[in-house]
This record gives structure tokens, C-alpha cells and sequence, in this order.
């Protein structure tokens, strides 16, 4: 009977998606719904947790150090997305044309630092921009005649280490997405608009990028996301997650702070709703400005 | 013919200049593996290639020294394999749910899943990391696996394929008397195959990686991955920078030598979200 039952055409289909759903309920619904609840409470771990209504968003948004956070982590992100998008967009339509030499041997070597772990390049990178005269981006500086930066000390310098980082590692793989993207559009267009003289600059305005549009979107999408996210990469420039006066504390590394930190989970949990909140709204923004929502009509 | 020459040289020597910019970071820790651990402290890294500087002490140590090193190492690979495994199979499984049938709240249930990759994992950290707590899995390798065994990315990715496969499979199936499923187990799966190797890739790739949340779970340094392990090394004292500089420069050797022999499986796998925009 019971088997009758769980083979039926109609349960089985709830059986294969059973894990998804378990997973989803316990693992995402569960912890999302317990972080906006401490969110509203001072919660210690090993201590009955107290309701404060507002508290703590109240405290966030008088907290220096969470803007401090919050305005490292916004410049870094529109900086991905300043370099991160146009060139590899340009590189991939190069590489597709076909004034292109060892198309396939640069394809792979831009792909290489995307292998890497975090925790490898943000090693590697720590040490090329170390402060001393020797260390490798200090030695380039001196062959110009410049005199050694001490990187991972300074503001400006600091997000040049960081955005250096993303840069090596994320070209390639932002390549790939365009490559893929590109492989959509029809050489036909590209033809018809030799025929009516149009120059190479026009055809990468009005074909190219048009038609690369979805693949923009989902780019910008997952850089506008993982640059509101950062942590890790800072934490290994570092070598934790406290820099001089903050230069490199990011929204989840204020998170991480107050809540492994120094255990004040509903502070920290108010961190996370606040991230949701921004990711969520620019993301969302983002893609009614370039008419996501209107494609169905 | 002139003009377009030259425009092939200008792209060459472009693209050959940034190649170069790309590869110098892997030019320097190969060759400051070959130099005492000191000279990171005191030079930094650097593009020095000086051969009297340079030994095989740090892969003597490597190999023979006493450290965890490849304690580390080998708990990432079971780990990678583990993890990539059970994630392939429940994700192909749920993928196949939502591909073949149709039934009451499918679409809700799949809009949760294209939720789940807009949500920033981040922000689950301290809630999730209480939940671990809770349940008693701290410190283990379950902690790590349960949270993403049905990946989201990879159920997209295998309903996508699964919706090029033809319906007539399985209504066949059906014909001949199969269970509703035998017929994805036996008929199916096989068909899947091809994109199985992709998302291997992919979610081989994150969870060899995987550093923020395993760091946060495991306690135990006998545990330890290797982007862990290789985090312990970077001391303020310097005093494993030797460990620290070979033992980087070998973890990206696996990975480097499957790239080459599977170049196609990770494009495909990197771009798998793209496609379809």
C-alpha cells in the first residue's frame, strides 16, 4: 500500500525534489528567519536572548566603523565592475575576431589564477605588495625611480591591492562569460552590416553589445554580489580581519567581527539584514534599469 | 592586407602584454619556492632569479619534514570527493523532479531556487553557524557538505540539460512497465552523463577552495583542508613561510594538471550560469 503510494506518478516527482526542499527549510529558511529575528534581540551566545525592538539598527546606523565597512566594501565593488566588465567585454571580442593569433593559448593562460583558492592568491598578493623595497611591485616601482609604497598601510593604496587581486583573478572567467555570450549572436548580422558599410565601431555598438546584453546583465548581477560580499580577500591581504584604521574591513567582515568576534549575534545579525537589504535593492535595480522585468512582453 | 597586419600585431602584442602581467604572480612564488622561507620576510615577493639563492630545501621539507602538510591535503581531496559526489547525485535528482514532471507548487519551489543564488551565502554565516552548533556537527565534515549538498547552480544547470532531453524516454519507460524510478535511475542517469562531468568541475573546483565557512567549523587541526591549513602558516612571525610558499605553490599543481587534460569541462562548467542569461 504504502509502496503503491510512493510509486504513483503523482508523489514520486515530491520524492526526487524532497532534498531540495529539506535543505531549502533547514539550512536557508531556517538560519534567514533566525538572523532577521536576532536582528530584533541582544543575543550572547550561552544567555537568554532579549527582545530591543530597533535597537540595533538604531546603534548601526550610528556606528562609524559599520560606514566605514560599508564604504569599503561599496567603493570595491564599483570598481569590479568599472574594470571588470568593459575590458574583459572588449578582450572577448577581440579574441573572437579573427585578426586573433594563439586564441586558444591566451583563453587559457587569462583563465589560470580563476584555479587558485582565495586563500593562495590573497597569500601570493599579500606578499608582492609587502612594504618592503625588495618586494615585487615595490622593485617595479624603483625601476621607474619611485620610492617603495607601504600598500596595505594606506586608503587608496590599499584598494588597489584589493582590486588588483579581483582583477587577476576574475578577467579570465569574465572573458568566458562574454566568449559564451558572443557564440549567440549570428555572423550574419556582422555581414549584413559589412554590406551597408557600417565600420567596426558601429557593429560593436549596435550589434555587439546590444545582443551581449543578458550576458552584461548576469555579469554585473554576480560582480555587484560578490563585491557587496568580499570578506575573504581582505582577510589575506591583512592577514586578518583587522587592518589599520579599518582601510580593509568590509560589511561581512564587520559582520564576522561582531559576531564570532566579539559574540554580539543580534548586532551582527542587524549587519547581515542591512546586506541583504543593499544587495537585494541594487541588484533589483539593476535589472529593472536595464529592462529585465519587460523582456516577457 | 597592410592595415590588418599590423591591427594583428597590435592585438598580439596587447594581449601578449597582459598575459605577461597575468602570469608574473605564478612566476614568482614557482621561483621563491626554490628560496629560503627568509628571504619572503625580508625581500617580500619578488622576481629575483638567482640560482645560487636557490635550493630544493623547501621540497625536502615539503615531502619530509614534519608538518601536516599533506594530512591537510588529503583530508581536502576526500573532502572534495565526498562533497562533489553526494552534491552531483542529489542535485541531479531533485534537477530530474523538476524537469520531468509537472505538479502542484513546482514553480514556487523552483523560484526558491533561483532565490538561493541571489542570496549572499555571507549572510547565513552567524545563524547557520548556531544551527551547526545546535544539531552537534561542529567540527565535522557534515557541517560542511549538508548546507550545499543540493546546490542550487547545479540543479539549474541540470534542468536545463535535462529539458533537451526527449519526453519519449521516459514514457517508453513507462510503457515497458518501469517504476517511476527505475526509469530516471536506469534510464536517465545514463542519458545525464555528459553533464555531469561539467558540474564535477565546478563544484570540485569551489569546494577544494572552500575557505570561510569550513574555517569557521572545524576546530581540530587534524581536520584541517588545505586553504586552512596553509591560512595557519601565514604567521606575523614568518617563522613557516617556507611551508607556507611551497606548500602554495603545490596546491595549484593538481588543479593546474586537471585543467589541462579537462580544459573544455571547466569552460563549460564556469559559463554554465550564462548561458542562458
Amino acid at each position: 500500500m504504502v509502496k503503491r503510494f510512493l510509486y504513483s506518478q503523482k508523489v514520486a516527482p515530491y520524492v526526487f525534489v524532497l532534498p531540495f526542499v529539506l535543505v531549502f527549510l533547514v539550512f536557508w529558511i531556517y538560519p534567514l528567519a533566525s538572523s532577521v529575528g536576532m536582528s530584533f534581540q541582544k543575543v550572547t551566545l550561552g544567555q537568554e536572548a532579549q527582545w530591543i525592538g530597533f535597537d540595533n539598527y538604531a546603534k548601526l546606523m550610528g556606528d562609524k566603523t559599520f560606514f566605514k565597512a560599508v564604504t569599503n566594501s561599496a567603493v570595491y565593488m564599483v570598481l569590479t565592475l568599472v574594470i571588470l566588465i568593459p575590458f574583459p567585454m572588449l578582450f572577448a571580442v577581440l579574441i573572437n575576431s579573427r585578426l586573433m593569433w594563439g586564441r586558444e593559448f591566451f583563453k587559457s593562460s587569462f583563465f589560470f589564477p580563476a584555479l587558485t583558492s582565495v586563500v593562495v592568491a590573497g597569500t601570493i598578493f599579500r606578499l608582492m605588495f609587502g612594504e618592503m623595497e625588495g618586494s615585487l611591485i615595490n622593485s617595479i616601482l624603483g625601476w621607474f625611480g619611485l620610492d617603495p609604497v607601504k600598500f596595505l598601510k594606506g586608503q587608496a593604496t590599499g584598494y588597489i591591492a584589493l582590486v588588483a587581486l579581483a582583477t587577476w583573478r576574475w578577467t579570465g572567467v569574465n572573458i568566458l562569460y562574454f566568449l559564451s555570450g558572443l557564440k549567440s549572436i549570428p555572423d550574419d548580422y556582422y555581414e549584413a552590416a559589412s554590406i551597408d558599410g557600417a565600420s567596426s565601431w558601429q557593429k560593436f555598438t549596435r550589434i555587439t553589445m546590444p545582443l551581449l546584453k543578458p550576458t552584461t546583465i548576469y555579469v554585473v548581477t554576480i560582480s555587484i554580489y560578490a563585491g557587496l560580499a568580499m570578506f575573504i580577500e581582505s582577510m589575506m591581504l591583512w592577514n586578518g580581519n583587522n587592518s589599520p584604521k579599518n582601510i580593509g574591513l568590509t560589511i561581512v567582515g564587520y559582520l564576522y567581527r561582531q559576531g564570532i568576534e566579539k559574540n554580539n549575534l543580534g548586532y551582527a545579525a542587524a549587519v547581515g539584514v542591512v546586506l541583504l537589504a543593499i544587495t537585494m535593492i541594487i541588484n533589483l535595480a539593476q535589472l529593472a534599469f536595464s529592462g529585465m522585468f519587460k523582456k516577457e512582453e | 592586407m597592410k592595415k590588418e597586419l599590423a591591427a594583428k600585431i597590435a592585438i598580439f602584442a596587447l594581449f601578449a602584454v597582459i598575459c605577461l602581467l597575468i602570469l608574473i604572480p605564478f612566476y614568482a612564488v614557482t621561483i621563491a619556492s626554490f628560496k629560503p622561507g627568509e628571504d619572503l620576510i625580508r625581500y617580500g615577493l619578488n622576481l629575483r632569479f638567482d640560482v645560487s639563492a636557490m635550493s630544493l630545501d623547501n621540497f625536502a621539507y615539503l615531502f619530509t619534514g614534519d608538518h601536516a602538510y599533506f594530512k591537510w591535503f588529503f583530508n581536502s581531496l576526500l573532502l572534495t570527493v565526498v562533497q562533489v559526489a553526494l552534491t552531483l547525485i542529489v542535485s541531479a535528482t531533485v534537477a530530474y523532479g523538476f524537469a520531468a514532471y509537472d505538479f502542484k507548487g513546482k514553480n514556487m519551489l523552483f523560484v526558491c531556487v533561483l532565490l538561493i543564488m541571489m542570496v549572499p551565502f555571507e549572510i547565513l554565516l552567524l545563524p547557520l553557524y548556531r544551527l551547526i552548533y545546535d544539531m552537534g556537527l561542529m567540527n565535522s565534515y557534515s557541517a560542511i557538505i549538508l548546507p550545499g549538498v543540493a546546490s542550487a547552480a547545479t540543479i539549474f544547470f541540470f534542468r536545463q540539460y535535462l529539458s533537451g532531453v526527449p519526453k519519449e524516454i521516459i514514457a517508453a519507460g513507462r510503457v515497458d512497465g518501469a517504476t517511476e524510478y527505475g526509469i530516471y535511475a536506469r534510464l536517465i542517469l545514463p542519458v545525464m552523463k555528459p553533464s555531469f562531468a561539467a558540474m564535477a568541475i565546478l563544484n570540485g573546483m569551489n569546494s577544494w577552495n572552500n575557505f570561510l565557512w569550513p574555517f569557521m567549523v572545524l576546530s581540530d587541526d587534524n581536520k584541517y583542508t588545505l586553504p586552512i591549513g596553509l591560512k595557519t602558516l601565514l604567521t606575523p612571525y614568518g617563522n613557516n613561510y617556507d611551508l607556507l610558499i611551497v606548500g602554495s605553490f603545490f596546491s595549484i599543481i593538481p588543479i593546474f594538471i586537471l585543467f589541462v587534460a579537462f580544459q573544455k569541462y571547466f569552460i563549460d562548467g564556469m559559463t554554465a550560469g550564462a548561458v542562458k542569461g
